[in-house]
């Protein structure tokens, strides 16, 4: 069995891999973007959609096709794609669907630390936790065993340390993608008008409830014999964190979070004298054990927020609330010295303008010297605050208003914001600036459907974001390049400013930590293309 | 080596190589046949910020966390970083800070990463070859000559220091 050093996301990949994948889905964000780059790297089909709704809705058409997918996020991408979640736990799936969700607690790079777990309990739907990268290979498997078996998405929750640090797994052996049968029909499953829609969600509890019964048996609960004093119940890397602080301890720790075994921990909890429930997030096993009646301890209120770590797991067990040591301050990032947004950044400030910002690495000009920013909320928000600030505020303030928006995160969900503009003017009209950087830099450089390059960087169709936004009837539709014209670019943002118009100004210009790469991938492709233009020539002869 | 886990936690900005350098460890340690778990951070670390990875190798690593005020060893990369990192060491814990290596005789700036991991190499009962192994699995051929005159030439600087 080969053994490696893996990270919790390579790991997941290699359970995709070995599993019988045959699609991987997904949109980037930190911590979740390393697996499907790792199945891709590995052999397997992945591709990145616009957002997390489109990437989870090809993996469930693919589901319902009879394949095995996966689509992968971080946890404010579960939010995007709920709504053909909680559905999709009615319809169920015939193949096999996991839906990797990756939770931020602490925010090393997130705009907040929403605990996932709740979209399990919420939707209905199984949920797995693992606790370090050998735990998320076996789970990633589990996990398709399971929603093939009970026919149902199952959720697979990482969080950041768990995605990002790497320890020993071996991996067993590979089963390669099964043939995907015929279509088989199937109205009353997956056409969720409320007559089938009624009966599907009595289905899906039914299902929950077998899945419950069969918890109390499954060998997703690992048990540590130990003293009969403290008993700690925990799930994901909390659980190893948990294993080390309180050495003694029984531990009962849980990969299966949603349905819970309720007798087998209630069982634990009558075994011990005193019972502590060790989580990260929000208090939910507490909460739901002690609804069970089972007598268990919850973490005290400050340990809601953050990470925990082996120190944090001794006070709460010790339920020691003295103030914790601050953790080192060191240098924030910042945008890179030569990113090509600091004109653009330069020229707000100079004109004064009221920024509705989005989320990326642009985001960073909200620090010092610029402080250029005035709201960041969420993925593609940008438009609809700023055209909500247009719309209200006085018009001198009005006039002020820009929305600024990366290329990835424009077509990620800033598009629909586009059409609003178009179809809510403001009176003053409003002026959306394109940061067009020609990656999704943030996350570490992945393509998007603007760039024209697939997931592993093969040419594809290439969204024009100034035709689209020509197309939708903006009247002011501009392309600049900031670096190359930063007179021209503030001049321009001047006069559409002063206009009552609607504009699209795109200041374009390559990341500089992607432009190398870009050129790299851009020859291949036109090598590619003049050697398949050489062939279909010598076919035609 | 004993059954005790080793704690080493790295510390730098953003491309440095903090990641690099835990990596190597990591696999060093691994190759030795131990049992190895490395954390870090590094959604934002592109943008110049500070970075610390925490690598622990032994019979059996739980937590893949060095707890504050734990590590064994503390590596640091950039200078602005080592009063900010230095509580991270246990009582008694090793100090490489980046001026323990001559940056002029350096083979070249980038590869003070591997020049610290050459003197953190003599705290550590990890065999040469594992060492040698590691820094050729984590980069490409080219730099291998010149990353190994990094190590031997930290190993020989904290030699030098005792």
């Amino acid at each position: 069995m080969e053994r490696r050093l893996l990270s919790g996301d390579e790991a997941v990949a290699a359970a995709a891999l070995d599993g019988g994948v045959h699609l991987g889905t997904g949109y980037p964000g930190t911590p979740s973007t390393e697996i499907l780059e790792a199945f891709s790297a590995l052999g397997g089909r992945a591709q990145w959609a616009p957002n997390e709704k489109v990437a989870l809705e090809v993996s469930l058409g693919a589901a319902f096709g009879g394949a095995r997918a996966i689509v992968t996020m971080k946890h404010v991408g579960l939010n995007v794609a709920a709504d053909p979640l909680f559905t999709a736990a009615y319809t169920g799936v015939s193949g096999a669907l996991v839906v990797v969700a990756a939770d931020d607690p602490g925010m090393a790079s997130s705009q907040n630390e929403q605990d996932s777990r709740r979209y399990a309990i919420a939707a209905g739907l199984p949920m797995l936790e693992p606790s370090d990268s050998q735990d998320a290979y076996d789970l990633a498997l589990a996990a398709l065993d399971l929603s093939h078996r009970w026919q149902l998405p199952v959720l697979l929750r990482m969080t950041t340390r768990v995605c990002h640090s790497k320890s020993i797994v071996a991996r067993s052996a590979r089963s390669a993608p099964a043939p995907v049968p015929p279509f088989a029909r199937d109205i009353a499953g997956r056409v969720m008008i409320p007559a089938y829609a009624r009966p599907a969600h009595r289905r899906l509890r039914k299902k929950l409830e077998s899945l419950a019964a069969w918890s109390e048996t499954a060998p997703l609960t690992v048990k540590r014999e130990g003293s009969a004093a403290l008993g700690v119940v925990a799930s994901g890397v909390a659980a190893r964190h948990a294993a080390e602080a309180a050495p003694e301890a029984s531990l009962l720790e849980l990969k299966l979070t949603h349905p819970l075994p309720l007798e087998k921990i209630r069982a634990f909890a009558a075994s011990v004298k005193r019972c502590v429930v060790i989580e990260e997030g929000d208090p939910i096993l507490a909460d739901a054990l002690r609804a069970a009646g089972i007598p268990v301890e919850a973490k005290p209120e400050p340990f809601r927020f953050g990470e925990l770590n082996v120190d944090r797991v001794r006070r709460i067990v010790a339920k020691d609330l003295s103030p914790e040591p601050e953790p080192p301050k060191g240098k924030p990032p910042q945008l890179c010295e030569a990113c090509p947004y600091h004109p653009v950044y330069g020229t707000l400030r100079k004109l004064d303008c009221i920024v509705a910002g989005d989320i990326g690495c642009y985001t960073l000009g909200v620090l010092p010297p610029y402080q250029g920013m005035d709201t960041c909320v969420a993925m593609g928000a940008s438009l609809g605050v700023g055209l909500g600030l247009r719309h209200v505020l006085p018009e001198q303030d009005a006039r002020r208003v820009v929305s600024i928006i990366g290329d990835s995160t424009f077509v990620h969900t800033g598009v629909n914001g586009l059409v609003e503009m178009v179809y809510n003017p403001p009176p003053t009209g409003h002026v959306l600036i394109i940061l067009d950087n020609g990656t999704t830099a943030m996350t570490g450089q992945q393509e998007h459907p603007g760039t024209g390059r697939t997931l592993a960087h093969d040419a594809t169709g290439k969204l024009s974001i100034e035709g689209l936004a020509r197309a939708l009837g903006v009247p002011n539709v501009d392309v600049i390049d900031p670096i190359q014209d930063p007179a021209g670019f503030e001049k321009l943002l001047a006069g559409r400013l002063a206009r009552s118009e609607l504009s699209v100004i795109v200041a374009r210009r390559p990341c500089i930590l992607a432009a190398a790469d870009i050129r790299k991938y851009e020859k291949a492709n036109a090598a590619k293309a003049s050697a398949c233009a050489a062939c279909a020539e010598a076919e035609n002869v | 080596m004993s059954s005790r886990v080793v704690n080493v936690v790295f510390a730098g900005l953003g491309g440095q190589g903090v990641i690099k350098a835990s990596d190597i460890l990591a696999d060093a340690a691994f190759r030795a046949g131990l049992d190895v778990k490395k954390a870090e951070v590094h959604g934002m670390s592109q943008r110049g910020g500070s970075v610390t990875s925490d690598v622990r190798f032994g019979a059996k690593v739980l937590s893949p966390m060095v707890p504050p005020g734990e590590a064994d060893y503390l590596v640091v990369l950039a200078p602005s970083e080592v009063e900010v990192t230095k509580g991270l060491l246990r009582p008694g814990g090793v100090l490489f800070p980046p001026d323990l290596v001559d940056e002029a005789k350096l083979p070249n700036a980038r590869s003070l990463n591997v020049a610290l991991l050459g003197a953190l190499a003599r705290h550590l009962d990890l065999a040469e070859e594992h060492w040698t192994a590691a820094i050729r699995a984590a980069l490409p051929e080219r730099l291998h000559e010149l990353n190994e005159r990094a190590f031997r030439l930290g190993r020989d600087a904290a030699l030098e220091r005792r």
